[in-house]
């Protein structure tokens, strides 16, 4: 065999590992920092930058930060506020955007093309630069629930949730994974007399998965990392998600150790979610690229 | 009129009631609370509206962009003793009026009246001066023109690179494709405050990193207090966080194309280069389009990174324009100064991913 050939080979793979574990490296490196500092007292992390000592567990490790930040926070009600939030949003627009998607996909109907152009065109809108006029709209609404008639949303669920429940991209998602669909598998249903309702619950969705895992997790990231709308719209704690929960660490002697704390709190379970199902978040990015 | 002939296909679908029934609760939504404000900011622009005011609100034209993309330009003379040559400073420099002598109350020019000094070059004996009347948005507006032409191209060249490294068959190279999208789930706040720490201008990881691998000759820089190099960092900072976003979009689009290709140019001898250049980069050019078009929206959105690291400093070099936005229409409660710069930003994305799909449509 090519016997000169093999240790030039080998040689060849290790420098292509050298170089993919360096890259590793930067993507890593913050994120270790952040979790090992969280262990350390304040003192000895700020020392602890000028080595390698930085992204090491060394010294006088404890969890000690994490009671302390537990004390200085509600990070429960924060917790549960963000959870709460994500999760009927994405269930809520999951339902209204694919029911959409397929009225775009699969009916017909005059002015069909406009509505959608329209809704694409929404896309380039940058939501921060429209922050403020709906900061306005949502202050005048009406809202009923459990204490009657209601004017305003600050300070309430239901101003993080209702204003995201439909958006652009989830619509355009549902409407290119529909569009491949056969459309016999819709004419057989309609001929059965099922509605057109039905022919979305029994027929579509049952086999809208992976578009459904997309929009999913593509909304799930967007509406927990959320800061800028939740920052204006809850002045009281008692609604406040975990981005905005950041403020109590920012005080004025700010704890280093505990903000590290928080910051692992809050982004760790993200990072074991996307770990354990990370072949369906970046298949879902890949997917919003396959068309262009 | 319809005929009814019977289209079987066609016709069934042709459902008007039920195709607005199941389409209404998603639009009404988006109109009340995408498309609803987006046209309120727009009428905004031409008012004086502010949050809470005395006054009534009035309708004020163009005069918010007016005040906003107000420039000038003042060519300035060096003085003249009474023999006429040029007076010199003790370094032999030409001396020349103070700008604002003409700015401030100077009947003789009414339209530079309130406007500051932007930049200004040398024009032989001459000092040419560019005013700006509103010179935190002018800087708001290059910063971020600059940002975006920065990052579209680099994001997506490192991400093309990055892409074309984990497309390599390798045993476990997925857990580095895992590694490398990592950041990508992280919060730009998190993101933004950790690297801080790094960019720290003290203890800052990244001045011990220099320091150390320069043994010790690398002078401490304050990564996010220098006025020239606080926007770079900001900017590999995102690039760092986006990356991977991008390098998946690259993978989807390199795994698209058919391995009887390189196969083929496998049996023909190309070199690796001249592969990507006649087989992978023709197979890319949609993705490329794509990846170009996300990355420029993504860059001219910037936000949450100068909120949370400058908050537009130093001296004004990270302004952004939705970072000024947010400052006017929030923060001072003037919302129709940061009407104003939204509808400018919507005109400017709109005018450039027209162009974009112009120059690529020509393309095909």
């Amino acid at each position: 065999m090519a016997t000169v050939a093999e240790p030039n080979k080998n040689l060849k793979t290790g420098l292509k590992y050298l170089l993919l574990v360096l890259v590793a490296l930067v993507f890593l490196f913050p994120m270790v920092f952040m979790v090992v500092s969280s262990l350390k007292p304040d003192l000895q992390l700020l020392r602890d930058t000028s080595s390698i000592a930085a992204f090491l567990p060394v010294g006088d490790i404890s969890l000690d930060n994490y009671f302390a930040a537990f004390r200085r926070a509600p990070i429960g009600l924060f917790v549960f506020n963000s959870v709460f939030v994500t999760g009927l949003t994405v269930i809520g627009s999951l339902f209204l955007c694919s029911l959409a998607g397929f009225a775009f996909a699969f009916l017909e109907f005059r002015g069909k093309n406009l509505v959608l152009s329209i809704v694409i065109a929404t896309l380039i809108v940058p939501f921060e630069t429209i922050a403020v006029p709906m900061l306005m709209v949502v202050n005048t609404l009406p809202f009923v629930g459990p204490n009657g008639l209601q004017w305003g949303w600050l300070n309430t669920y239901h101003v993080q949730i209702v204003p995201f429940l439909a958006d652009a991209l989830t619509i355009f998602l549902f409407v290119q994974y529909f569009r491949d669909l056969p459309k016999e598998l819709i004419e057989a249903a309609r001929l059965d007399g099922a509605t057109w309702f039905q022919v979305y619950a029994m027929v579509i969705m049952p086999i809208a998965g992976p578009v459904i895992a997309t929009a999913a997790i593509l909304k799930f990231l967007a509406m927990y990392n959320q800061y800028l709308w939740p920052l204006m719209v809850t002045q009281s704690e008692q609604f406040r998600p975990v981005m905005v929960g950041l403020q109590y660490f920012f005080q004025l002697n700010t704890a280093w150790g505990e903000v590290m704390a928080y910051l692992s709190l809050i982004t760790l379970p993200v990072l074991a979610f996307y770990l354990f199902l990370q072949r369906a978040f970046i298949a879902s990015i890949a997917s919003t690229g396959i068309k262009g | 009129m319809d005929t009814m002939t019977p289209k079987t296909a066609k016709s069934l679908q042709n459902h008007p009631t039920a195709g607005w029934l199941m389409m209404a609760p998603a639009i009404i939504l988006l109109t009340l609370f995408l498309i609803g404000p987006f046209l309120l900011a727009f009428g905004f622009s031409f008012t004086n509206q502010r949050l809470i005011s005395p006054n009534p609100t009035q309708i004020v034209g163009l005069r918010n962009f007016e005040q906003m993309l107000g420039v000038g330009v003042l060519t300035l003379e060096p003085e003249r003793d009474n023999s006429g040559a040029v007076v010199r400073d003790d370094e032999g420099r030409p001396e020349y009026p103070r700008v604002r002598t003409f700015t401030r109350n100077n009947p003789d020019y009414p339209h530079l009246e309130g406007m500051r000094e932007w930049f200004g070059w040398s024009w032989g004996d001459n000092q040419v001066v560019v005013l700006a009347r509103d010179l935190v948005f002018m800087k708001a507006l290059t910063n971020t023109l600059m940002f975006v032409a920065v990052v579209a191209p680099v994001q997506a060249g490192l991400a093309l690179l990055l892409a074309l490294m984990i497309n390599q068959k390798l045993r476990g190279i997925n857990i580095f494709r895992t590694v490398y999208f990592m950041p990508v789930v992280v919060s730009i706040v998190v993101v933004s405050l950790l690297w801080r720490f790094i960019y720290d201008g003290r203890n800052g990881l990244l001045n011990n990193l220099l320091s150390f691998i320069s043994f010790g000759q690398f002078r401490p820089v304050d990564w996010l207090g220098e006025p020239s190099t606080a926007l770079w960092a900001i900017l590999a900072m995102s690039v760092w966080q986006g990356v991977g976003f991008h390098m998946v979009i690259w993978l989807s689009g390199l795994q698209t194309i058919p391995v009887a290709l390189y196969e083929a140019a496998d049996i023909e001898g190309a070199t690796p280069w001249q592969k990507f250049r006649f087989v992978t980069w023709p197979g890319l050019r949609n993705t490329a389009v794509l990846i170009l078009v996300v990355i420029t929206m993504q860059a001219f959105s910037l936000f949450a990174q100068v909120d949370v690291m400058t908050q537009g400093g130093p001296l004004d070099s990270t302004q952004s324009l939705v970072f000024q936005a947010v400052q006017r229409g929030y923060e001072q409660q003037n919302i129709a100064g940061g009407s104003a710069i939204s509808v400018l930003l919507f005109l400017l994305v709109l005018a450039i991913s027209i162009t974009q799909r112009y120059l690529t449509r020509e393309r095909n």
